[in-house]
């Protein structure tokens, strides 16, 4: 799916609406999938009907199942699901069956489902409802898992592609789960990731890290809401006279090896900012990257470390937020390469 | 009217109005899932627990533990997110446990059937005559872990009590459209006994739990049963719901969706049919979430609890202030730091 349409300033959930929405229209095998997807996509619904957005009951296990019987019957079915936490419920479909099918179909039968999952914290919602999990996802071959940080992004694949979309940086599930029309509630939100233009004809290649910033002294890697948090550390980190190269991965499956690798070798030092979890995840596999390239930097990371909080403040602490970032860049830019 | 179960429903209601006006002020954050409507059910039910019982909630957890007789403080602190809250601020509003209680909850629709299951595998070995009560909603019976578990209880003769509130909504979908056959004929199909009451009068609740629960402590391997409770569901999916906001005031919080929708119809899609009957079905749902939520509704459990109370006003009077008198004694305590400013 490309985006073909001029589109002028969107915020974050409304480029993908419009994406989705400009997909549909071109191509009718398309079907949408979700709970409440007439609701929660009202226009869409009310475009293209029933037999193209369709209300799934709650049951995560038999509709995204379905989703890859659909999908290798000759539909491309969208799942949205309301957050990938609840993407557990269905894992099956994902892990032993969308993921498996290039291989055990030596990669004649596609299974092109692409799944829409709001993911992450700083609104106050709990540990069952605001993990990120890009990293466990991300460990399974034969899927593309795509982390978006601003607006401005492409959908265009034959397999099966999860699609996440940080909660903080979405205005409409912001205000759908957060705010629920209060203006007694406030977020730490990167303003610069909500909203913002959208080029035409725009495709973000998958695999293809951005670098957002350049700088000498140390390599911030990160995805998501982290990737405009370290943004703001190196902001801070320049006034000090620490230099970062900030990259944006924007997918990690597949994951730009080159970008991280050329970027590292320049600085010596490695700061992966992650908000998933800390152990056995992204942060794990970059420091796995830069070894395997032959490289030895500083290495630091600064992850989610335990289940997530649900008062604000401890959220906030246990996020990847800019104090810890600086902090985190200021000790290995200490430290001689 | 037993005064207990009139007590107790007051209790519940008062208790998450409270909670509903701090989430309001923006004390408590992400989203707020009450159980006004269901406090009969919850009282004719938990009110027959006994120590040793096991109880397994949903998302709207708070009442049933009010009931139960946990402690309201630290259920308030844990909504504040203090550290002396039920799970030291660090759980919130769809995580509330208490172990002494034996009481459990989750955030993942279903998921209280399997645990119910298990508390009630381990009442069976530990301790002989104990039971659990798992409270689930009609909408989560389309889960799967909730089908497997009709059928693993039933093999097992587990001594649980699904207590199925049927409010007809699946979040802002209505159930009926995403459902096929019945609650009750699910159950039934598992083997398991199954008895519906009308979930808004605590008597009828109370007495079909009572009979149901009594069986399962008689027997060594009873196997489990099933109890449809009907009620309405008077705040929404969760608080702010925007269902019930567009509905209520479709001038001032319709407008977005409505003006989303009409832009979106005129462009190029499906059959004008497919848009018509598009156009009406939101409609359709629109009405029934503003008729659901009427508080003045003659279907409201905790009304007509009061109404039938009416030939014991002395009690009723009585109980109302004393209610009154702890959720507000709850509230300040849970507060009286908050004027310090203190966040922690």
């Amino acid at each position: 799916m490309t985006r073909q349409a001029a589109m002028p300033e969107y915020t974050f959930g409304k480029a993908i609406d419009a994406a989705i929405a400009d997909a549909m229209a071109e191509d009718e095998t398309i079907v949408l999938i979700g709970e409440d997807a007439p609701m929660l996509r009202a226009p869409l619904f009310a475009r293209f009907g029933a037999d193209r957005v369709m209300a799934a009951p709650i049951s995560e296990a038999a509709f995204l199942g379905a989703a890859a019987g659909a999908a290798m019957g000759g539909l491309r079915p969208i799942v949205e699901l309301y957050m990938v936490d609840f993407l557990a419920v269905g894992f099956d479909a994902v892990l032993n069956h969308m993921a498996k099918m290039p291989t055990f179909t030596a990669g004649t039968w596609p299974c092109p489902v692409l799944i829409r999952a709001p993911s992450g914290g700083g609104y106050g919602d709990g540990g069952q409802h605001g993990q990120s999990l890009w990293g466990m996802l991300a460990a399974i071959p034969g899927l593309t898992v795509v982390v978006p940080s601003t607006p401005a992004t492409a959908l265009a694949h034959d397999g099966p592609v999860i699609l996440m979309e940080p909660k903080l940086l979405s205005a409409e599930w912001l205000e759908f789960l957060g705010s629920g029309g209060r203006t007694t509630v406030t977020y730490d939100v990167p303003a610069a990731g909500a909203t913002g233009d959208v080029p035409q004809s725009h495709a973000v290649p998958f695999g293809k890290a951005k670098v957002c910033r350049e700088g000498d002294d140390v390599t911030i890697v990160s995805i998501a809401v982290g990737v405009h948090r370290s943004l703001e550390a190196a902001g801070r980190l320049a006034a000090e006279g620490i230099e970062a190269d900030v990259l944006d991965l924007r997918s990690l499956r597949p994951l730009d090896h080159d970008a991280v690798v050329a970027s590292v070798k320049k600085t010596g030092r490695l700061l992966v900012v992650d908000e998933d979890y800390c152990a056995f995840g992204l942060s794990g596999e970059l420091g796995a990257v830069v070894l395997e390239a032959g490289l030895s930097p500083q290495y630091a990371r600064v992850c989610l470390e335990d289940t997530l909080p649900y008062a604000r403040h401890l959220e906030d602490a246990a996020l990847p937020n800019v104090e810890r970032i600086a902090a985190a860049a200021r000790r290995l830019a200490a430290r001689s390469r | 009217m037993q005064p207990t179960l009139y007590r107790q429903m007051l209790r519940a209601r008062s208790f998450e109005l409270a909670v509903a006006e701090l989430w309001r002020q923006g004390r408590i954050s992400g989203e707020m899932h009450l159980g006004t409507g269901e406090e009969a059910v919850v009282a004719g039910v938990v009110t027959q627990l006994r120590d040793g019982d096991g109880l397994a909630l949903a998302h709207r957890c708070a009442p049933p533990l009010v009931v139960r007789g946990v402690p309201l403080l630290p259920i308030l602190r844990e909504l504040l997110g203090k550290p002396d809250g039920l799970g030291g601020g660090r759980g919130g509003h769809m995580h509330l446990f208490s172990r002494a209680h034996l009481a459990g909850s989750s955030g993942i629709v279903g998921a209280s059937l399997p645990m119910g299951a298990g508390l009630a595998l381990a009442a069976a070995r530990l301790r002989p005559g104990a039971i659990a009560v798992a409270f689930v909603g009609e909408g989560a019976l389309n889960q799967g872990m909730a089908l497997e578990t009709l059928n693993l209880a039933a093999v097992w003769r587990l001594p649980l009590l699904v207590v199925c509130i049927d409010n007809d909504w699946s979040i802002v979908t209505r159930s009926s459209a995403v459902s096929a056959g019945t609650p009750l004929a699910r159950a039934s199909a598992f083997g398991w006994r199954t008895a519906s009451v009308d979930g808004t009068d605590a008597e009828t609740v109370y007495a079909e739990a009572g009979r149901m629960i009594d069986e399962l402590r008689a027997s060594r391997t009873p196997g489990p049963a099933f109890l449809l409770a009907t009620c309405p569901r008077l705040d929404g999916h969760f608080l702010g719901d925007p269902l019930i906001r567009a509905s209520h005031r479709p001038h001032e919080d319709g407008r977005q969706l409505i003006g989303e929708v009409v832009a979106s119809v005129g462009q190029d899609g499906g059959g004008w049919l497919d848009r018509a009957k598009g156009m009406l079905r939101l409609a359709g749902v629109m009405a029934r979430a503003r008729a659901g939520a009427d508080r003045e509704s003659a279907r409201d459990p905790v009304r007509r609890a009061r109404e039938a109370m009416t030939g014991n006003t002395d009690t009723r009077d009585r109980i109302e202030a004393e209610v009154g008198q702890e959720i507000a004694g709850a509230l300040e305590a849970a507060l009286a730091d908050d004027a310090a400013g203190s966040d922690a």
